[in-house]
């Protein structure tokens, strides 16, 4: 068995038991959503049917529905794209980049990001398919024999790289995610007693028994796929910013765009699983598994990677400058003081100065401090996006096609949607999986759980 | 014909299961199996079970993804329907393989991964509707189990050892007969 360092802070507080992690993994599953749950769901589903009516109307009618003009062609769809899916990126850094750091806290929290991730890629879908305009026709983006003779989708572009970086990302996702619930859904299975439970459990446990032979695939899966996963996941959100990054556009055409879309991704995608596992470990009682420390841990990446984005934004700025290209640096100008400062200033904010405070131990272990702030980060790099679409678009080459945007109530109907589909899914996909990976975690306990620690501290004394 | 009796050893926890395992493979009794609620480190040697080739068949079919996205790209970009794009005209697939990178990586990652996963499900047969493998339902939650067939003989030599390094209980769970292979 490893032993772990005293030094390191215990990863499972209290006395627990393999017992009583399965007790306490499915408890939500087996026991009765309380009032919260069913408030949360309903205002869920509510604002997922209003997205949902805004979608129709907007497949009804056309894009002309929402607020975008023929200068500010991409607007609030493409922001809520990039958000969306950047907010994704922070499942498979959890599950995989961890992995391979043999990172053990996130043993707590992988299952529940990978599920966030995947939700997330969904909420990103909608966004892609609906602004071709003609969704009906989105398999046109696929390489398909096809009755217009030679028409083959344009290999060159970045967008098409798009379709297969984020088509490869979500099924591959999937695949990760549910690879390491088999074991788990096993578990479910030989513990629940209502038959029809019992039936469906054993359909989505495929059979698991958990003899050497199997669980040594599994940890040779798993690890390869974490391989896979960890270049995929830069490529992905590098791939979304070839979108902006190959085009001529000034603000846009620069070679910081990748590694700066890739951090702000993982800064955004932290600080939702940081909204979500406060939440999550409140609701279920899971305060032994998530503690403190993983959430510092977390807090500790929030920083990292903001930095990494703020050094980005004022990187940005000097290059502007030091370019000499004047287009470039009135783009900067009319973000930073142009009649769209507001969000330009929301972003320096909440991205840059907000992180910081997390230096303070005392507000980093803090979780109600934690909670808003992770919203606030969410808020920021939603702004972050806007900057780069919005005021850009607004103000190019030529004045004469200089204009303004603002976003039609369909628009904020379809966001807002977007928001209640992925609480649905997540709401419902709390009480129904388990929201730990329980296997890892047991497989850690002996070494990293509170009381074996201390057992294992005084053993070592005499 | 021979008659092998069915012996379930339950542990409560690895340390002592990796005990028996080891003491077991001394006494030169084969373990049919081992069932555990997580992934036990360093059992396999122990249990003699060969490292996964698994890997090797994830290369494999990223290196077929590799191939089957540059033939689709040659064929449609370059041979099929020439374009010139952008002044940087499609007459060969050598000067434009730059912008080819970026999905010939991700089809690599699409095959490797999907075949790969494929293959570990199919591999193990775990696939909708199969029975569940373990023969105890306790060893997905807190137990360890090991699992054997044996004859006689060995049956009580190995019941010596599994109660003597600590197992909870030693259930016998009936005979197999095993028909001889001619």
């Amino acid at each position: 068995m490893h032993a772990e360092s005293q030094i390191r802070i215990p990863l499972i507080l209290g006395n627990k038991t393999y017992r009583n992690i399965t007790d306490d993994i499915i408890a939500p599953i087996e026991g009765k959503a309380n009032r919260l749950w069913y408030i949360l769901f309903t205002i869920s589903v509510l604002g997922f049917m209003w997205g949902i009516g805004c979608l129709s109307y907007t497949i009804g009618v056309g894009i002309g529905a929402w607020g975008s003009n023929n200068g500010v062609d991409w607007a609030w769809d493409i922001t809520n794209f990039v958000w969306w899916i950047g907010i994704g990126h922070a499942g498979t850094l959890i599950s995989a980049v961890l992995l391979l750091f043999r990172q053990k806290w996130r043993m707590a929290i992988n299952r529940s990001a990978e599920a966030m991730t995947i939700f997330a890629v969904l909420c990103a879908a909608i966004f892609v398919t609906l602004h071709t305009g003609r969704p009906w026709l989105d398999y046109m983006l696929f390489p398909l024999p096809n009755q217009f003779g030679s028409l083959w989708p344009n290999f060159n572009s970045p967008l098409l790289w798009d379709v297969f970086a984020v088509s490869t990302y979500a099924t591959v996702s999937i695949v990760f995610w549910y690879i390491g619930l088999i074991p788990d859904f096993a578990m479910i299975r030989d513990r629940v007693v209502k038959p029809k439970m019992k039936k469906a459990y054993a359909l989505l446990s495929f059979g698991w028994g958990g003899n050497v032979r199997h669980w040594s695939r599994f940890e040779e899966v798993s690890l390869v796929l974490a391989g896979l996963s960890t270049p995929l996941v830069f490529s992905v959100h590098s791939i979304v910013s070839f979108d902006f990054a190959t085009s001529v556009v000034p603000g846009w055409h620069t070679t910081i765009f990748p590694p700066y879309f890739v951090s702000g991704a993982v800064f955004s995608g932290f600080a939702m699983v940081l909204t979500l596992m406060l939440i999550v470990r409140k609701v279920y009682k899971l305060e032994a598994y998530i503690t403190i420390k993983h959430v510092e841990y977390m807090n500790i990446v929030i920083i990292v990677t903001g930095s990494i984005v703020g050094v980005a934004y004022l990187t940005e700025l000097f290059v502007a400058w030091y370019s000499g290209v004047e287009w470039e640096q009135y783009a900067f100008l009319n973000r930073a003081t142009g009649p769209m400062w507001w969000s330009y200033a929301a972003m320096m904010t909440c991205n840059v100065i907000s992180p910081q405070l997390f230096w303070f131990k005392k507000l980093r272990t803090s979780l109600v401090f934690t909670f808003i702030l992770s919203i606030v980060v969410n808020i920021g790099m939603w702004f972050e996006r806007f900057v780069i679409i919005v005021p850009t678009l607004c103000r190019t080459y030529l004045p004469s096609t200089w204009n303004t945007y603002s976003p039609s109530f369909i628009d904020v109907g379809i966001f807002v949607g977007t928001i209640g589909m992925f609480f649905t899914l997540f709401l419902l996909y709390s009480r129904t999986f388990p929201v730990i990976a329980q296997a890892e975690l047991k497989s850690i306990l002996k070494a990293s759980g509170e009381e074996h620690k201390k057992a294992a501290a005084e053993h070592a004394h005499h | 014909m021979a008659t092998k009796q069915i012996i379930h050893g339950i542990f409560g926890d690895e340390v002592p299961l990796l005990e028996a395992c080891k003491k077991l493979r001394a006494s030169g009794i084969r373990i049919a199996d081992v069932f555990t609620p997580f992934p036990v480190h360093g059992i396999d040697p122990i249990v003699g079970v060969p490292r996964t080739r698994i890997a090797i068949c994830a290369f494999i079919y990223g290196i077929t993804g590799l191939s089957l996205a540059t033939l689709m790209m040659w064929y449609m970009m370059v041979s099929d329907w020439p374009n010139d794009i952008g002044g940087k005209p499609n007459w060969n697939y050598y000067s434009n393989i730059p912008a080819f990178i970026p999905i010939s990586f991700e089809a690599t990652v699409f095959c490797a991964a999907h075949g790969m996963s494929l293959t570990y499900l199919l591999r193990c047969w775990l696939v909708p509707g199969a029975k569940a493998k373990n023969p105890d339902p306790r060893t997905t939650d807190d137990k360890f189990m090991i699992y054997l067939e044996l004859n006689d003989e060995q049956s009580k030599k190995a019941d010596e050892i599994l109660r003597s390094t600590g197992a909870e209980e030693v259930n016998y769970k009936g005979t197999i007969t095993i028909e001889p292979k001619y």
